[in-house]
């Protein structure tokens, strides 16, 4: 078997390695085979073909959908009631708040978002374990945008063939043309993006008006012009070197994964070795061994990273599956059956190879984990979400002066107390001090001696100057005072925690 | 680091430079096109920027660039725009008595918003960020007045000062008893035991106190009343509460008698507009001292 297995460091090597000019002085004999190679390797140029099948059809859906979501989602209408806006998803900056659909997100509770994030990068292993780079395959925006990019490309400049002709012959007026329309239309996806991206921070149909009247705030007109360049640029010209040097995740996921991770996969068991149609036909007529792999190199040409599959697993795979798709067709046609290569564990490579039968198991300690921790997290956020508070408080302990001792000799606290009211309509609420014996509070702006009732606006906090006075004993230094604050209707309470402090006692 | 001839790297086809550390050569690669081009059109855009702005000192004056932009009508058309803004809340400061700044809520934020900056700016070098005070600087947070605690006291003290060289400033100051030789240093001392004891503040041993009562009324009931209580016309403070501007220690009230107290303030209504300074009376009076 060992020599079916394909060695990777020949072919990398062969690609890497410059040829070595003529004239140019050749390295000292002594020098170590690694010192020759070059940190730098120039790019190649890829011109993927284009392809028909499964995969491509489950990548233009996630395309259509995906793009959608992003393009249209400001648009999308959600009422909330009067004075607030009705636009489903929006990151008010100005106003502090974070909108999605029902939630309301204050900037206090960004704590959730931290809880989205440990989901998300959950979400992300747990694909991983299950079916290898699902996210970088089909849903990463630069393979998204990529894709949309190579598919305006060929619109202009024709399949890979067509293309890799024109560029290599000289510049007409007619490979002018097309390359200016494909910039063109590629600086209005960029452009569109950018302008889709702004929508999200404010009224996303007034922004639109205020944009196409010149009437839009210059950091819209700034961030559009940013994000086309960025889109325009990684989409467009960066491509594939965006995954293979930018991004952390082909690094991180090569940790991640293990025998029983499910990735686009040649089953070279079945491939090896390579012959023509009518060779291998000869070749199993005469029962000798013979590969299903005609090596017509339809793999790599569909492949949108540049690379050959068959050497197995490689950080440059985005495991798209356009090349299962390019495989197929080509099985289908000399009719040997599909999935020469197709989504595959390392375990039951082994195993067939073994003349064992395939095992499936989704359920591993490791996949088990990513789920626990998902639903954990996810649980902890939904409750979080379901029993938060409609309103809170806090308070501030002045810093200078942090005690203030009065004519009488009594000692004197002030604080600074925030209630936030969440709902959309004013509350009132009773305020109340404990932990202090004998205390006299007193609210800046009421009456002395009146009842501690304050009133907080719709959706708003509200900052109140609190005194707090001792006056019947010498108190220690430190001691704990709790306020509550007690809404008069709902009777909901919430309480801020502090200390009063007093000036050391003589000993 | 060594020197050697220049050569051609054999693996890049580069030529060094001809530095060495440690058997480690340089290359003598060229800067990238990009950073090169980048900087040339830095130095073209530089020229833009000499003609379109401010640039050149000349011997008397400077070239004043063809958009006439300078940062001093800049800064005017942000306060202006910054004025603008406030305009509604500060007429409305502008047209209210200071009562009718405490008594309303919304005035009262605004006031005690602007008060805290305007009190950062001006007022924090000498009373503290928070109105603590210092020696010799009174804590405005606690309850004791030497000019009055009211809201209209407040005003005024911040308008004209406190002996300062305004028309209207507070006048009133502690004779220098010792360096102008009004009373003899033991009767001081027994003045000073005697105070200390109507504030319930331990004394010297031996002292006086019968003497020190003599004294007390000879001199000092004019301006701190019979019982030491003050006067907060001319700015005497109480001897007998909890709060000592310089401290209650025995050698710093001794110190006061010798060499006299007189601390200025500065007047502030030359310098702010009369918006700030209501808004900063609230703001102190709303450290929690104020007196109705």
């Amino acid at each position: 078997m060992v020599e079916l297995v394909i060695d990777h460091r020949k072919n990398s090597e062969a690609k890497a390695a410059p040829v070595p000019s003529g004239n140019g002085p050749q390295p000292a004999p002594d020098d170590t085979p690694d010192a020759e190679q070059p940190l730098y390797a120039a790019r190649r140029k890829i011109y993927p073909q284009s392809v028909h099948g499964t995969f491509r059809r489950i990548k233009w859906a996630v395309l259509l959908a995906t793009l959608g979501i992003y393009y249209f989602l400001p648009f999308v209408r959600w009422n909330r009631g009067p004075d607030a806006p009705d636009q489903a998803v929006l990151i008010d900056f100005p106003g502090r708040r974070f909108y999605f659909f029902f939630i309301e997100i204050w900037p206090q509770e960004i704590y959730f978002f931290t809880g989205l994030l440990i989901i998300a990068a959950m979400v992300l292993f747990l694909m991983n374990a299950v079916a290898g780079r699902v996210w970088c395959g089909y849903l990463c925006p630069q393979t998204v945008w990529t894709d949309l990019f190579f598919a305006i490309e060929r619109f202009f400049e024709g399949d890979r063939r067509e293309h890799m002709i024109r560029d290599a012959g000289p510049w007409t007026a007619e490979r002018v043309a097309r390359k200016a329309g494909k910039h063109a239309l590629w600086l209005v996806v960029a452009w569109w993006t950018g302008g889709a991206w702004v929508l999200y921070f404010a009224d996303a149909p007034t922004l639109v008006r205020d944009l196409a009247t010149g009437h839009a705030p210059l950091i819209a007109y700034g961030w559009i012009a940013l994000l086309t360049a960025t889109t325009y640029t990684l989409a467009g010209h960066m491509r594939e070197q965006v995954c293979t040097y930018m991004c952390p995740w082909p690094r991180i996921q090569a940790a991640l994964t293990d025998e029983y991770a499910l990735n686009v996969t040649y089953r070279y068991d079945r491939g090896e070795p390579r012959a023509s149609v009518k060779k291998s036909e000869q070749l199993r007529l005469e029962g000798l061994p013979a590969g299903d792999c005609i090596d017509c190199r339809q793999c790599v040409n569909v492949c949108p990273t540049g690379i050959d599959i068959r050497n197995g697993a490689q950080l440059e795979c985005i495991q798209c599956g356009l090349c299962i798709d390019a495989c197929d067709n080509i099985m289908e046609k000399i009719g040997r059956p599909k999935r020469l290569i197709g989504y595959d564990s390392q375990v039951n490579l082994e195993r067939r190879i073994a003349g064992e039968p395939p095992v499936q198991k989704m359920v591993r300690t490791r996949t088990v984990m990513y789920a626990l921790i998902i639903a954990a997290v996810g649980g902890i956020m939904l409750y979080a979400l379901l029993t938060r508070h409609a309103f809170e408080v806090s308070v501030i302990h002045d810093r200078n002066p942090v005690f203030v001792r009065m004519a009488d000799g009594s000692i004197r606290n002030g604080f600074t107390m925030r209630i936030l009211n969440k709902r959309l309509e004013p509350r009132r609420f009773a305020v109340s001090v404990t932990g202090v014996p004998a205390a006299v509070v007193e609210i800046v702006g009421l009456p002395l001696g009146a009842a501690h009732n304050v009133e907080v606006g719709p959706d708003q906090s509200r900052e109140f100057r609190i005194l707090v006075s001792n006056y019947e004993y010498a108190p220690p230094a430190s001691s704990p005072i709790v306020f509550h604050v007690l809404d008069l209707e709902s009777r909901e309470w919430a309480q801020a925690r502090d200390h009063f402090r007093a000036p050391e006692r003589q000993k | 680091m060594a020197q050697h001839k220049s050569e051609v790297d054999a693996i890049t086809g580069v030529e060094t430079t001809g530095h060495e550390w440690d058997g480690i050569r340089e290359l003598n690669n060229p800067l990238p096109r990009w950073w090169l081009w980048l900087f040339y059109l830095t130095i073209i855009w530089s020229i833009g920027y000499w003609i379109v702005y401010p640039a050149w000192p000349l011997l008397t004056t400077y070239t004043q660039g063809a958009f006439g932009w300078n940062s001093r009508a800049a800064l005017r058309e942000d306060l202006a725009a910054l004025h603008t803004k406030r305009a509604a809340m500060s007429d409305r400061i502008a047209a209210s008595s200071l009562e009718q700044i405490l008594g309303d809520q919304q005035m009262l934020d605004f006031a005690r918003a602007q008060g805290r900056t305007a009190f950062a700016d001006n007022c924090a070098p000498c009373h503290g960020a928070g109105g603590g005070g210092a020696k010799g600087y009174p804590n405005l947070n606690d309850d004791d007045w030497l000019w009055g605690g009211k809201l209209d006291d407040i005003a005024l003290t911040i308008r004209h000062g406190i002996r300062s060289t305004d028309d209207k400033t507070r006048q009133g100051s502690m004779p220098a008893f010792g360096r102008d030789k009004l009373l003899s240093r033991q009767d001081i001392e027994n003045v000073t035991d005697y105070v200390l004891a109507q504030a319930g503040l331990p004394t010297a041993q031996g002292a006086d106190l019968a003497k020190g009562k003599k004294i007390f009324a000879d001199n000092c009931v004019a301006c701190h009343g019979d019982a030491g209580k003050g006067n907060r016309e001319i700015g005497a403070p109480d001897l007998t509460d909890q709060i000592w501007l310089y401290g209650p220690d025995r050698n710093t009230i001794i110190e006061g008698l010798i060499n006299g107290r007189g601390a200025v303030m500065p007047a502030w209504a030359p310098r702010l507009d009369d918006t700030t300074i209501k808004s900063l009376t609230v703001y102190v009076h709303t450290l929690g001292g104020g007196q109705k």
